[in-house]
């Protein structure tokens, strides 16, 4: 499926490496590559990388934040040659989000959304297991949260309040 | 350039940031603090939306125009978005009546417009719809709360309903503008999507114990910037800032 590019396996690793490094600056635990935000790397015209992103939400005030990061980012690295682009399609879901990067949301406090779970509505979503205690005693508070992409929620059993990724 | 792609952008990129501009005029005053974060997570939802339609018209358009310069540099005349959205907030009731009627209405047009033969619109549809679901479920399950609650929230919420309706035709109508991109493939004929609306209307309805009454006098007019006084005020508002300072850069 690749076709022919003139990116080096070398540059490839390089960038990929330094946008596991660049958090998300709502949830600093997980970086965009862990989120799915990061799509690929393609090749323009003239023969430069192109690092493919796509917003979570389109109202999301992180998405200009994220950019600028991931530019200084790249510059920092010496990659200031990078260009980055957004892309809308295929749409993000919460399935994009990576194993790890669903361990890391648990372990920082927030219920990741369960995997294939993006299709389903939320209000007929199964049971949420709590972050802290792991209990499945929970109750939802407020379907808008924080940030566009949480929700509220508490545990009945510890009775404390935690976010929960939404599945969208 | 597309004229009428152009004016089809604004309709829709209008609809979203009016009410996203609406809806944030609750923030801080809304009944819980729960309320007040689901009202602005809407607006900046549709705020969100509006950037990436009114951003596409201003390319489409190829005038040097963005979304931000669309924004604010129009008088009410010139906005194309339907008269539902620019309606005053009332009281809580009156604000879920028309986010519902809304959000389903549009829920039901962004399904469809992921098949338009406009490939930058589909994806922007694609993107928007899942948003736009959570609306209406919000929305929807609040009509049921308020409608099937105490009397005065009964009251309140079937008077919401009953004003607002005169204002769904307008969302179903079809001119000249759409008619030519319906043909196109690149719009969406509103009346595949009106049976629907109407059943998923008429079944929240029910369940909140409320009724839906038809409007025998339907307002029309906001797609040809024939708009109630109320829009102009909105934008004053809205508009201030970047036309007092029109170089101000955050």
């Amino acid at each position: 499926m690749a076709a022919t590019t003139s990116i080096s396996e070398e540059l490839r690793n390089r960038i990929q490496e330094v946008l596991a490094n660049v958090p998300d600056p709502e949830i600093p635990v997980v970086s965009v590559v862990d989120l799915g935000i990061f799509r690929g790397i393609v090749e323009d015209d003239t023969g430069n990388a192109v690092v493919q992103i796509t917003p979570t939400y389109t109202g999301c005030p992180a998405t200009l934040v994220i950019e600028q990061s991931i530019r200084e980012a790249l510059a920092n690295a010496g990659l200031s040659g990078v260009k980055l682009d957004t892309v809308l399609s295929p749409a993000w879901t919460t399935d994009m989000i990576s194993e790890e990067g669903r361990d890391k949301l648990r372990d920082y406090g927030i219920a990741p959304p369960p995997k294939g779970s993006a299709a389903t509505s939320v209000r007929h979503s199964t049971a949420v297991q709590c972050p802290r205690c792991g209990s499945k005693d929970t109750q939802e508070v407020s379907r808008f949260g924080s940030t566009p992409c949480k929700a509220l929620w508490r545990c009945c059993n510890c009775a404390e309040p935690f976010d929960r990724f939404k599945c969208h | 350039m597309d004229k009428a792609l152009f004016e089809y952008l604004l309709r829709l990129g209008d609809d979203s940031l009016v009410l996203a501009q609406r809806l944030c005029e609750w923030s801080s005053r809304a009944p819980t603090l729960e309320v007040d974060l689901s009202l602005s997570n809407l607006g900046l939802d549709l705020v969100g939306q509006a950037q990436l339609l009114l951003g596409y018209a201003g390319e489409v358009e190829g005038q040097g125009r963005d979304e931000d310069r669309l924004a604010y540099h129009r008088d009410a005349e010139e906005y194309r978005n339907c008269l539902l959205v620019e309606q005053p907030n009332g009281d809580f009731a009156q604000t879920m009546a028309r986010h519902f009627l809304f959000s389903i209405y549009r829920e039901l047009l962004l399904d469809e417009l992921v098949g338009s033969s406009d490939t930058r619109l589909a994806e922007i549809a694609a993107k928007a719809v899942k948003e736009t679901r959570y609306h209406a479920e919000l929305a929807s399950d609040w009509v049921i709360r308020l409608g099937d609650g105490t009397e005065e929230s009964h009251r309140r919420m079937q008077d919401g309903l009953d004003w607002f309706w005169r204002f769904v035709d307008e969302m179903f109508a079809v001119d000249e503008v759409e008619r030519v991109l319906i043909e196109r493939g690149i719009a969406v004929d509103p009346a595949v999507t009106r049976e629907a609306f109407d059943a998923r209307v008429t079944q929240v309805v029910k369940s909140a114990t409320l009724e839906v009454k038809p409007s025998t006098w339907p307002q029309t007019g906001g797609r040809q910037g024939n708009h109630t006084e109320h829009l102009s005020t909105m934008l004053a508002e809205m508009q201030v800032l970047p036309r007092r300072y029109p170089e101000a850069t955050w």
